[in-house]
């Protein structure tokens, strides 16, 4: 218990440590986080008719950043695939960080739906026993089951590997391997439980389409990885953590293989919808042409579409994919594609035009965009704040000390440019 | 282990229990009702499911709500929660050939179900048709506003709550807050709905609204008579539907909707749809008769007829 307490003193005081940089960064966030509150308590007083939703389009920009997220939680931790099949070295790290986003992402998640409920004060409603779980006939009780115990094995899992890495033991293979195994049909079933809220809806023809969970897991194999891609680039610049340039082009590879069975999912739907002609091709002429003057829509979608063409022919290509300025132009658009195409793209045009052809044109207000500015932030901050903790003890500059309790720090300032991987930048 | 050691650690802990009881009490200042709110914050927050409250807890809801509405409105409101009728089962039937799109019916159910006047609810939308395209919804005309009605070449289509058979709302409802009735009327529990809207997109028929403000009621518009599961006023953030009048149609006079009674060209029918001398049972068994949306199996007992 008292090991216990002295690692949380000990994670306690590293978060408070750290680089101008870090320091800047953490309260730039908790500035965000600040201005999503004060948002968010102007929503619950006045009401969610401060947002753009109506009764026509009764779901909008929260609930595309969930759909979103939930494919970056379930995509970081299914690249515990490819790190075990070549067998990758930082296979750790790897695990630990991508766990870590998964819990990050899902908090949003779990942040971005309750922003969205009307009474969010009747949450204890859906606690099974104390109040009533429509489970399983309801897919957001699927949902709300799939989501929490998503958060919590990776929770528990990067927790025991981090606190057994601080005793200096490695952990016991046992039971982290099953844990491991497991996360990975988790992760795909948070998605496609996700999918099936939506597809299950008869009512709603562009949801209604068998394709909807595939290709949901497809794209997001290439938003969450992307992010990763990233990720690991700014940790072994920033931090002791080595990552190897050939696992982040296998990253790459992975993500142009799923960008284009996305793409061709894509295809196949629109074939079907265009070809057949039926009145079930109104929300796909509303979100790619525009329907009967209303374009709202149009921009967005074909921004996303240039993206993730662009990005899947840049992560094709061995010379685009292993140039580390393409690739992070492809990842960064990857990142922002399938964010427009899983977020409003899905979510609106499922509503609009509305199961009585009418259209309402939906597009989020400055509050709305706060709030989820505030949860992104959070989202930020946490995931800032497990890997303040996560890095320093995989690098083994946080311990525990010859006494067995107390903790040594050996890392003070987090986020500094290591001199020796600049050269190494620069010599390229 | 030392005295000092043993001393030392009960200081700890016990600074670490004063410290938690400080932490629980900012947190119940800062979320929970102040101290001199009335308890009947408290019975509100923790109010069970319709469905599960006792004979005398309901009463005591009820009590709990004619007393705070009677308060809000400054006069007596009744809210009763009146059961189904044993061997009733409703269904409805609208006359397309009759109907001229006066949107008395819209306008009607607002005074009756006590509908938020700003913004503005309707249960019941009425599309303006293309006589030679039918019901093409693309083209429907929500908002028409002509000086006369009905205009030439055009026809009417009321819609609101089909109280499907097979409703794909109850379905979605991840708490139970809506469910049908034993005399077939789809009811919401607006103290238990948490406002997820996961029921909205699941309508085929957009027959559920959301209160996304508080309600906008006058206190001279409000209708005294009212139902637990229907027209009691709304609170904000939950979904609210057409209940077939449910104030009015489970009375032992067995009085008719509001909307089928201020219906100007009769286009409107109502009845029990197990009773084979009924109304309703004729126009189903001997009229044109069709089910909007028949593909999805929703299985409506609201059906749309053409009588001439």
């Amino acid at each position: 218990m008292k090991m216990i307490w002295e690692f949380f003193k000990g994670t306690l005081v590293l978060v408070f440590r750290g680089s101008k940089a870090y320091y800047a960064w953490v309260f730039s966030l908790l500035g965000l986080m600040a201005v999503g509150a004060f948002a968010y308590a102007h929503q619950l007083q006045a009401g969610l008719i401060v947002t753009a939703m109506r009764d026509q389009v009764s779901w909008g920009f929260y609930i595309s950043n969930f759909t979103f997220l939930v494919g970056v939680a379930a995509a970081a931790v299914l690249l515990i695939i490819p790190a075990y099949v070549y067998h990758w070295k930082p296979i750790k790290e790897i695990a630990v960080l991508g766990e870590m986003l998964a819990v990050s992402a899902m908090i949003m998640c779990l942040m971005f739906v309750t922003v969205d409920i009307g009474r969010p004060e009747r949450f204890w409603h859906l606690i099974p026993k104390i109040g009533i779980l429509n489970f399983p006939q309801s897919l957001l009780a699927w949902d709300v089951v799939v989501l929490n115990l998503y958060l919590v094995l990776n929770l528990v899992i990067s927790v025991y590997i981090l606190y057994n890495l601080y005793h200096r033991r490695e952990p016991n293979k046992s039971f982290t391997t099953p844990l491991l195994l497991f996360s990975i049909p988790a992760a795909i079933s948070i998605h496609t439980v996700t999918a099936f809220l939506y597809n299950g809806l008869a009512a709603r023809p562009f949801w209604n389409a068998s394709i909807l969970a595939p290709r949901f897991l497809a794209s997001a194999f290439c938003s969450g990885p992307a992010f990763m891609i990233m990720l690991f680039q700014v940790i072994r610049k920033y931090t002791k953590t080595e990552i190897k340039d050939e696992a982040i082009f296998k990253v790459a590879e992975l993500i142009a293989y799923s960008m284009f069975l996305n793409l061709f999912l894509l295809g196949a739907e629109v074939f079907k919808e265009y070809y057949s002609n039926t009145i079930h091709l109104a929300p796909m002429q509303y979100l790619f042409q525009g329907l009967h003057g209303h374009a709202t829509l149009v921009p967005y979608i074909w921004t996303a579409m240039i993206f993730n063409v662009t990005a899947f022919l840049l992560f094709l290509i061995p010379q685009t994919r292993e140039n580390f300025v393409t690739l992070n132009i492809g990842c960064v658009l990857i990142f922002f594609g399938v964010y427009i195409e899983k977020g409003m793209g899905l979510v609106i045009p499922g509503l609009a035009p509305d199961v009585l052809g009418e259209i309402y044109d939906y597009s989020p207000t400055g509050i709305e965009f706060l709030v989820s500015l505030g949860i992104w932030a959070t989202g930020l901050f946490v995931y800032t704040m497990l890997l303040r903790v996560a890095i320093p003890i995989l690098n083994g500059d946080f311990h525990v000390g010859e006494d067995g309790t107390t903790p040594v720090i050996a890392d003070q300032m987090f986020i500094v440019q290591r001199p020796e991987r600049v050269s190494a930048d620069a010599g390229k | 282990m030392s005295d000092k050691e043993a001393r030392d650690k009960r200081i700890l802990r016990l600074s670490r229990r004063k410290a938690l009881k400080g932490l629980a009490a900012g947190i119940g200042a800062l979320a929970l009702p102040a101290k001199d709110s009335p308890a009947s914050v408290w019975e509100a927050f923790f109010q069970k499911n319709f469905r599960e409250l006792g004979k005398e807890d309901l009463q005591k809801v009820l009590a709990r709500l004619e007393k705070e509405y009677s308060a809000q409105f400054g006069k007596a409101v009744k809210v009763k929660a009146t059961p189904p009728v044993e061997g009733v089962l409703f269904g409805y039937a609208l006359d397309l050939s009759r109907c001229i799109g006066c949107r008395r019916c819209v306008y009607g159910c607002v005074r009756e179900n006590n509908q938020s006047r700003d913004p503005q609810i309707h249960w019941i939308r009425v599309l303006q048709l293309n006589k030679e395209k039918g019901v093409y919804l693309e083209e429907a005309e929500h908002y028409y506003n002509p000086a006369k009605v009905p205009e030439p070449g055009r026809f009417y289509m009321p819609v609101q709550c089909h109280q499907c058979k097979n409703p794909p709302c109850t379905k979605v409802c991840p708490v139970q807050a809506t469910w049908t009735e034993k005399d077939g009327i789809v009811v919401v529990d607006y103290n238990w709905c948490i406002g997820c809207r996961y029921c909205m997109a699941a309508c085929p028929y957009g027959a559920r609204h959301f209160n996304w403000k508080k309600a906008g009621l006058p206190a001279a518009d409000l209708n005294t008579d009212t139902h637990y599961l229907g027209n009691r006023p709304r609170p904000v953030g939950v979904v609210e539907k057409c209940t077939f009048c449910i104030q009015r149609v489970r009375e032992p006079s067995g009085r008719y909707t509001a909307c089928v009674e201020v219906c100007p060209v009769g286009a409107r029918k109502f009845g029990n749809l197990l009773d084979p001398d009924s109304e309703i049972r004729y126009i189903i068994e001997n009229k044109r008769v069709f089910i909007f949306k028949e593909d999805l199996n929703t299985q409506p007992k609201f059906y749309y007829f053409y009588a001439t």
